[in-house]
């Protein structure tokens, strides 16, 4: 433990670096210690800490605000002063100082250097060229990027951990890539040649050149100064636009080494186990330390638990580190690779179990003590067994089933039963959180689901390896305490929406209050009323009830946006959205549009889904401004709807150069075939007129693109929070082929999702995925396309506008009021201010009667009676 | 207020008392609640256009906006302690008070709609 006077009150620390573990030293001092130590920090970069684990994610749009690790308000509430891009150039050990590049100079009584490492660039011929670049930072990043623009051909020096990640970067970058390794393998570090072989065969296959037991020998620039092509040590010479260097990192130690204090032989300041270098005062962590155990790490995990070692020592309490867990579970372009424990197998006496199968490009290696314990191992292709083998292998705990069984693939052999991992297995190694601690949560500390979790322990919130593992981890105990994970809809029904459906269609119920007497308690809630009106509203043509989901009872299950026929906004007002079908309007409809949203005050905006929204309609003025649009010609887009929505289109054969196929056309006609159709959720479409694809098909529930001998029908797709691309169903279609694959891939959704489920989720979730629906809806497998064909018949006969039909019953109309007790008035808290020429809701502190703004629409309007 | 009729079972309606909203629904069984229409959560006045049911045999309403339950009988919110402002979730309830049907007027069901009127933003 560390001299506690050192801990006086406004004691002076100053941390060099801010990365991942400065930040992480910054959160665990000011818990342990609050407003013991006045705190300065050098930074070299421009911007605080961001996590650099996921610097990678900055080339598929995750922004340098996303990756930032610096919480707001961090530096106030710490009263932390910050120096960013003025990084620490000298160490005065005798005066207790520093001196920044700036030339001010800062007295510390503590020290903490965490500088983490810079990138190893061989010192080849040429290295220096226009176009070779580094991969440490997002400006690395920044300038790989605007380089790629101009380049064919990529080439990464480097084949480990960071080089694949790197390569698979230059891919996404549209270039082709090659990858140059000194060692006779990939990912020499962490996996065996048999592990390397798989991750090769499986890393070409996608379109990455690989070059092994090959060194870089030389660099030749044109005459223009920009990299041309590089000699390898095999004679080879590649012609490539662009270098990143990846060929390991180096600790940066110069300060350190200046100030003369020991280095490690290769590098990195040699600390005890609290981290602290030669000269108490000073102490090193993350990757620019030599740890106590003689490794220098290069991943953020040990990083993090040096982090917490300092800070406890500097708060006077008992912190150490003897040497992490280098476990490391990646998914490399689309190659899941993963190595833990003893991969190597360097245990004495210790021995393997292998599976290996390259066709399949997978590998497996246990490697397993004498006693019978597992060590370690390394995966290659197949990575899911991950989560529960490197706890094991850090327990250290012995085997309950024979090793083989761990490696076999599920489809051969007995798959293994649940394997008890102990209570003191990691299971999150970033956080360093043991099963145990996972159970306690739940069990003591109250949390009832993942979220909980994490935030309570941090277990799953570093590089999320873990999440899967935590979750099995969370569900089981919660079963355990008795907690039903219910897989019905919600405590007044015990089935799924999908036993509901045919509990309904099979029994003829047209009636929630018979469902719910019958088969279920209570009065119903929020999440079975709208899930049975859809199921209901979906069925009624074909049980012969009215189609009308404003009608009788139904009305009382449709949410706020159905039962208005309009999308409720944040104040309490309504958005309409009339259909535009395939995105094709006339001038006078863009006109009879802009008219109504005038006369109404109502802002306006095109939408993502090729329409016009308009915004702010008070609850009266809906039914009216429906009469008009009505009368323009327009229908309900459903907006509010879990129903179809819209059917993009683009422009296609009609005008475009390349289009084969009249995509608007088509876009119509499934649009105002499908328009009303109630669904378990909300339905999306498009379709492009070639594979450019302009009309974005492949990111909707179903997609077309048209081709020169017909259509390919794309399912499954979905953008939103968790995007997928949509599955090939069937190609080069007729126009008759196409429409009844749609009619039956809707139906059998509509018939067997889950509640709120979209399609994208309901086909990942179903038993033979892709294949089976291909089977059901094309060679009929289930003998039900008559039945499904039917129902969609029957929905496309039975068709009617809603909004018009509403408007003619008065008895829908009654109410579309704000006060029952007093029609005509409007809700005087529906306030709106101008802005940007139009109208938006106010804001909280704008809602006085004393803002009054000026005018923004149009001259005082004619009073209608009907 | 309003006649019982113009309840729908499993649904509200908004009242305008003394300047006050008031959501008033009635339940599947009859009986009828009266609660504030304004929304902790998001401010508006909307409670009447939600969801009616029960939880855990409590007779509920869920908010149209964030979906918060709220006791139709205490007002209390099942989902929450706290509005974002601090303040305790909770709506403000009214006994009601079912008295015997006047005889009805012409035109005192269904209301005129729709008429374009005056907002608050001062259209003049
Ligand atoms: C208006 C619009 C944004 C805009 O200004 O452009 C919009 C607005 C809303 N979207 Fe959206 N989405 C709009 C296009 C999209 C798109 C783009 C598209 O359709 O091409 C997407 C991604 C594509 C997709 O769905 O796969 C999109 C993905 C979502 C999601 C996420 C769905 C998911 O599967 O993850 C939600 C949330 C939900 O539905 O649960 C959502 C929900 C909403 C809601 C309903 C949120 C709410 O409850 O208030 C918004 C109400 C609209 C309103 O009040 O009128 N919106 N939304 C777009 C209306 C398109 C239309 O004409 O109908
Ligand atoms: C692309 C990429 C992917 C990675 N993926 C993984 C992964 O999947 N799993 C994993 O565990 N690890 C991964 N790592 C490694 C991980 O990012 C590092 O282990 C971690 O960032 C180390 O943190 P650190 O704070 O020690 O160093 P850094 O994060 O590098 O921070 C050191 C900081 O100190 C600054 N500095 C240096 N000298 C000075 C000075 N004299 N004055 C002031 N400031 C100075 C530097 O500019 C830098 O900002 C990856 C790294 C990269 C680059
Ligand atoms: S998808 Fe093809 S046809 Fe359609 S607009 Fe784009 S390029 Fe033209
Ligand atoms: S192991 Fe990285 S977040 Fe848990």
């Amino acid at each position: 433990m560390r001299d506690p006077s050192v801990t006086d009150i406004h004691k002076h620390l100053v941390l060099v670096g801010h990365g991942m573990v400065g930040q992480r030293f910054l959160e665990a001092l000011t818990e342990r210690a609050p407003g013991a130590w006045r705190i300065t920090v050098l930074a070299e970069e421009a911007r605080p800490a961001y996590d650099r684990v996921h610097l990678t994610s900055w080339f598929s749009g995750t922004t340098a605000d996303e990756l930032s690790m610096w919480p707001e308000g961090f530096a106030q509430s710490h009263g932390i002063d910050l120096r960013l891009g003025d990084p620490a150039v000298r160490i005065d050990r005798a005066a207790r100082t520093v001196t920044s590049e700036s030339g001010a100079e800062f007295p510390y009584d503590a020290l903490v250097l965490a500088t983490g490492s810079y990138p190893f660039v061989p010192p080849v011929p040429g290295h220096d060229a226009q176009g070779c670049f580094v991969y440490r930072t997002i400006e690395d990043l920044e300038a790989i990027r605007s380089w790629a623009d101009t380049a064919r051909t990529g080439t990464v020096v480097g084949g480990g951990l960071l080089g694949l990640e790197a390569a698979g970067a230059l891919r996404a970058l549209g270039l082709d890539t090659h990858v140059v390794e000194f060692a006779p393998r990939l990912m020499a570090l962490q996996v065996d040649d048999g592990g390397g072989a798989a991750l090769r065969g499986k890393i070409e296959e996608l379109g990455v050149t690989v070059h092994t037991a090959a060194g870089t020998q030389a660099i030749e620039a044109g005459a223009d100064g920009r990299v041309a092509s590089m000699a390898l040590s095999n004679g080879e010479v590649l012609a490539t636009d662009l270098v990143v260097f990846s060929a390991g990192v180096r600790p940066r130690d110069q300060l350190a080494r200046d100030c003369g204090l020991p280095v490690g032989e290769r590098g990195g300041i040699v600390v005890d186990t609290a981290c602290r270098t030669a000269d108490p005062r000073i102490q090193a962590i993350g990757e620019c330390a030599l740890a106590a155990d003689g490794r220098v790490y290069g991943l953020v995990a040990p990083g993090y638990a040096m982090a917490e070692a300092a800070a406890a020592d500097l708060a006077g309490l008992e912190g150490s580190f003897t040497g992490a867990d280098t476990s490391t579970k990646l998914k490399l372009l689309g190659v899941d690779v993963a190595s833990f424990g003893d991969a190597h197998g360097t245990t004495e006496g210790s021995l393997e179990v292998l599976y290996s199968n390259s066709r399949e490009g997978v590998y497996k290696k246990l490697v397993v003590g004498a006693d019978g314990s597992l060590l370690g191992g390394v995966l290659v292709g197949d990575a899911e067994a991950y989560d529960m083998l490197r706890p094991l292998a850090t327990s250290a705990a012995a085997l309950t089933v024979p090793p083989e069984q761990l490696v076999l693939p599920a489809s051969i052999g007995t798959a293994p039963g649940p394997i008890a991992l102990p209570d003191e297995a990691v299971v999150c190694s970033c956080h360093n959180v043991t099963k145990g601690a996972i159970r306690a949560a739940v069990t003591d500390g109250g949390c009832a689901d993942v979220p909980a979790v994490k935030k309570c322990t941090r277990a799953g919130t570093g590089c999320g390896s873990c999440v899967k593992a935590l979750g099995t981890i969370v569900a089981d105990e919660l079963a355990a305490a008795g907690v039903q994970v219910a897989r019905g809809l919600c405590e007044h029904f015990a089935h799924t929406r999908a036993e509901l459906f045919e509990i309904v269609r099979v029994k003829g119920i047209t009636t929630f209050s018979r469902l719910i007497d019958e088969h279920g308690t209570g009065e119903g809630c929020d999440v079975c009323k709208p899930a049975v009106g859809s199921i209901l509203a979906s069925l009624n043509a074909e049980l012969g009830n009215s189609v009308h989901i404003l009608d009788g009872e139904q009305a009382a299950l449709q949410d706020t946006n159905d039962h208005f026929l309009a999308n409720l906004q944040r104040n309490g007002s309504y958005s309409v959205v009339p259909r535009v079908p395939g995105g094709e309007i006339t001038p006078e409809g863009l006109i009879a549009i802009g008219e109504i949203a005038r006369d109404y005050g109502l802002y306006t905006k095109i939408t993502g889904g090729q329409r016009i929204d308009m915004f702010g309609a008070a609850v009266d003025q809906l039914p009216h401004i429906w009469e008009r649009l009505v009368a323009a010609g327009f229908e309900s887009g459903h907006a509010y709807g879990k129903a179809l929505r819209t059917v993009k289109s683009c422009v296609g054969e009609t005008w475009c150069r390349y289009g084969v196929q009249d995509s608007v056309a088509l876009a119509i006609e499934l649009e105002l075939r499908y328009r009303g159709l109630r669904a378990p959720h909300k339905l999306k479409s498009a379709v492009s007129g070639c594979a450019r694809e302009c009309a974005e098909a492949q990111s909707k529930d179903f997609g077309v693109i048209a081709t020169s001998a017909g259509w390919n029908l794309y399912v499954g797709g979905n953008g939103g929070m968790t995007p997928r691309h949509a599955d090939l169903l069937v190609s080069d279609v007729d126009r008759e082929t196409l429409m009844r694959t749609i009619d039956r891939f809707l139906m059998f959704y509509i018939r067997t999702a889950d509640r709120l489920e979209r399609t994208a989720p309901w086909i990942e979730r179903m038993e033979g995925g892709l294949d089976h629906l291909r089977a059901v809806v094309v060679d009929d497998s289930l003998g039900i396309c008559a039945e499904l064909d039917e129902l969609m018949a029957r929905h496309v006969e039975t068709y009617e506008d809603e909004w018009r039909a509403t408007l003619q019953d008065p008895d829908r109309l009654r109410r579309f009021v704000s006060f029952v007790n007093a029609p005509g008035t409007p809700d005087p808290t529906v306030r709106f201010v101008p802005e940007r020429d139009q109208v938006r809701p106010a804001r909280e502190d704008e809602d006085g009667n004393t803002l009054r703004p000026a005018l923004v629409a149009g001259p005082r309007l004619e009073v209608r009676t009907r | 207020m309003c006649r019982y009729d113009d309840l729908a079972p499993g649904r509200g309606v908004a009242a305008l008392v003394e300047g006050q909203q008031v959501a008033v629904f009635r339940d599947r069984s009859g009986a009828v609640y009266a609660v504030g229409n304004r929304d902790p959560f998001s401010g508006a006045q909307v409670i009447s256009r939600g969801i009616v049911g029960s939880r855990a045999g409590a007779p509920v309403v869920a908010s149209p906006m964030y979906k918060q339950a709220f006791d139709l009988r205490s007002g209390r919110c099942l989902d929450e302690e706290c509005a974002p402002d601090g303040s305790p979730a909770a709506l403000p309830v009214w006994p009601v008070l079912l008295t015997p049907a006047e005889p009805a007027r012409a035109g005192d069901v269904a209301p005129p709609n729709g008429a374009p009127h005056e907002r608050e933003t001062g259209r003049s």
